[in-house]
């Protein structure tokens, strides 16, 4: 659209193709220097990091530049149940986000669309959660699940958990804290799809007899399919990087951590910079293998309409 | 798979535009050029195991200081202020900027670290870290000498801490304040107190004992307990059996968290019932909330650390640091700091001083620790680089639950 009002307002004879395309190169110039700075020489600083070799004193922290391929094995060797552990928590919190969120911005996008007032103080409630710091939140919810908390006590109090069963520090508060955390990246792209629902097809279903589950499952599922796959990657890639929920300061424990802790104690307290690069880059290539058999999937197999995403 | 073109004019003559500029042999070798002077780059920024070389003094001409310390770390007034620097920069005319920047050695070490190896300025003048960070600091030639000359009050630091084996001779470091790492606990919920680290692996505190994520407390304290000598040399075995210990413990849910200086926090929400933790802070959160902890150091043997006091190698104003120090190390002021921060003071002179502030905190044993406490106590020995990279390893491995 942008396109087409700028070729409008251009003159009707063709301009010399050289002289646009001098333009258009000067017009794309602070983005590609933008993402050489800030993303490529970042990367190429990562890739060699990642390949650097002890010095021969082995003193901490002192590194040379190598060709160590090893370090990628050596890390895959000792951390793959992080590694696993990041990709499953993540996995359970975003089916989660997705169970909560659906009836969620369905009711805030359908439900009340006729009442503009109550939708928008409905959308305000979900974003209200970012006025506040991610750390802090989490912080709170730490102390509401901590061992003496109201909610503990209550829950030991009528026999519900086991006298000397903890929340936080378990799988459980680290899941927990992710969906809470994300739980807006999925609403809101949800909410988008929804807000376009054409309502009348709903009707169409009934009056041509089908059940609520049968509509639901032919006609708003496929429609707001768009919004659950970018709703899915918005919250799933955050999570599995995520070492705030699953840190030992917040609501995790030694048995929960994540493959950013890992990264975090490689790089913060072992020194080890070598190995911190490749885990990092083990993340980002797992991560971009999954969204991409999972888009390709949507696309091809599940035929979603989302070939706006390739 | 064949896809239509946009219908778009605009958009069409970019495509036509993108298919006239193929992948040539020459665009190619550019981009690997650029690529291949981003990593020689990359190269330069992290490679180099040369010492710096220290910056020039400017103290003469530039009468400005800064000092990056911990919190809660230099006496304060409801103000804000800080009354004994402001005395000092009284009497100098030296402006400090202190600057509570360091909240963990291996933060700032890693924030620091790459001016550090090129010699650059690290916006600090003075630096107060650990002894074992100080080691590896001095190790590795990040720090500048000082002129002894210029800080007379030095004669009055400690005997006891004038050789550790980090610095013999004291030539680039003096102590800024020490503490003890012990057991603590909550009183109300255990009465009966504890006496030894093994007290914290008791079956009735399964799952609500907090330990330190500083290796050198928390494995000192174990070794301690396992009747090593943590100041003397010991090897892998004492080691990787005192690993073992901390290892089951975690593994069977006996310690519920390994923490820094938010472990206080466990301790006030009463996830933790039992610790291991430095002295001086049991005092400030019994003073914050509510008179219910102790303190202890464990019949085993406790360990002794301080911070000290060191002059980065790219500071221009190693004069006016030497100044500072040399200030804090009268003992009236000492004395002054000690009152509030809790901690022990270095300064000969110090408890005398502290006469006349409060008596009751001149016999504080957790402050001014006579010769039967002081002989409880154990620094951890230096360890090469070689095993601080292998010895944090091991212990980071349990952290992580790998």
């Amino acid at each position: 659209m942008a396109f087409s009002a700028f070729a409008s307002a251009a003159p009707a004879q063709e301009p010399a193709p050289k002289r646009r395309s001098k333009i258009a190169l000067l017009l794309l110039a602070p983005g590609v220097l933008y993402l050489v700075i800030f993303f490529l020489v970042p990367l190429f600083t990562l890739v060699t990091t990642a390949l650097q070799a002890p010095t021969a004193s082995g003193d901490i922290g002192q590194y040379v530049p190598g060709f160590e391929i090893g370090n990628y094995a050596t890390v895959l060797a000792q951390y793959s149940p992080q590694i696993l552990r990041s990709f499953g928590y993540s996995l359970v919190a975003t089916v989660f986000a997705l169970l909560f969120s659906y009836p969620l911005a369905y009711f805030i996008a359908v439900k009340v669309r006729h009442r503009p007032l109550l939708q928008n103080l409905l959308l305000v409630l979900v974003i209200a959660p970012f006025f506040i710091s991610f750390l802090l939140r989490t912080m709170a919810w730490k102390s509401m699940l901590s061992d003496e908390s109201f909610l503990v006590s209550a829950l030991k109090g009528l026999s519900l958990m086991a006298p000397d069963a903890h929340i936080t520090g378990t799988p459980f508060s680290v899941i927990f804290g992710l969906t809470y955390n994300f739980i807006p990246f999925m609403t809101l792209p949800l909410y988008a799809v929804l807000e376009r629902l054409d309502t009348r097809y709903l009707e169409a279903g009934s009056d041509l007899y089908a059940r609520p589950f049968t509509t639901f499952r032919t006609i708003t599922l496929p429609l707001s399919a768009p919004g659950i796959i970018s709703g899915v990657l918005l919250t799933f890639i955050p999570a599995a990087g995520d070492y705030v929920n699953a840190s030992r300061q917040f609501l995790g424990g030694t048995g929960t951590t994540m493959i950013g802790n890992v990264i975090d104690s490689n790089f913060f307290d072992l020194q080890n910079y070598p190995a911190a690069a490749a885990l990092s880059i083990i993340l980002m290539s797992a991560i971009l293998v999954l969204v991409i058999v999972y888009i390709l999937l949507s696309v091809y197999v599940w035929k979603t309409g989302t070939e706006g995403l390739l | 798979m064949t896809r239509s073109m946009p219908q778009d004019p605009m958009i069409q003559r970019l495509i036509q535009q993108a298919r006239q500029a193929p992948i040539t042999r020459r665009n190619i070798l550019q981009g690997a050029g650029i690529g291949a002077a981003a990593l020689t780059l990359a190269a330069c920024s992290t490679g180099g195991s040369t010492k710096p070389t220290p910056a020039k003094d400017k103290s003469a001409s530039v009468k400005a200081l800064n000092w990056a310390n911990w919190a809660a770390y230099l006496d304060e007034d409801d103000k804000g202020n800080y009354p004994t620097l402001v005395e000092f920069e009284k009497q100098t005319g030296i402006k400090v900027k202190y600057d509570v920047a360091v909240d963990d050695n291996n933060t700032y070490y890693g924030k620091v670290k790459g001016q550090l190896a090129l010699g650059q300025d690290i916006g600090a003048d003075v630096v107060c870290l650990t002894d074992w960070m100080v080691g590896r600091l001095i190790r590795l030639g990040y720090t500048q000498e000082f002129d002894k000359s210029k800080i007379p009050n030095a004669k009055n630091l400690t005997p006891t801490l004038q050789n550790p084996d980090f610095d013999p001779g004291r030539k680039q470091s003096l102590p800024w304040q020490g503490g003890f790492a012990g057991i603590c606990w909550n009183k109300e919920k255990l009465p009966n107190g504890l006496k030894s680290v093994d007290d914290l692996w008791d079956k009735s505190l399964k799952g609500r004992v907090g330990v330190l994520s500083e290796m050198r407390d928390t494995m000192g304290l174990i070794m301690m307990q396992n009747g090593v000598d943590i100041s003397s040399k010991w090897g892998d075995k004492e080691f990787d059996n005192a690993i073992e210990v901390f290892k089951k413990q975690v593994s069977d849910g006996q310690i519920r968290n390994i923490k820094g200086n938010a472990y206080l926090e466990d301790l006030k929400s009463e996830d933790t019932l039992a610790a291991i933790c430095w002295s001086g802070d049991i005092t400030v959160i019994n003073a914050e909330a509510g008179n219910k902890w102790e303190f202890a150091i464990p019949t085993a043997g406790g360990t002794l650390w301080n911070d000290n006091f060191i002059i980065p190698v790219g500071s221009s104003e190693k004069a006016n640091a030497e100044k500072l120090i040399d200030y804090y190390y009268e003992p009236e002021v000492a004395a002054q700091v000690a009152a509030w921060v809790n901690y022990i003071t270095p300064v000969v002179g110090a408890k005398e001083a502290m006469q006349k502030i409060d008596p009751a905190l001149a016999d504080n044993q957790l402050i001014f620790p006579n010769e039967e406490t002081l002989a409880k106590t154990k620094i951890f020995r230096s360890l090469t680089g070689a095993e601080e990279s292998k010895y944090g390893a091991a212990f980071q491995a349990v952290l992580l639950g790998s």
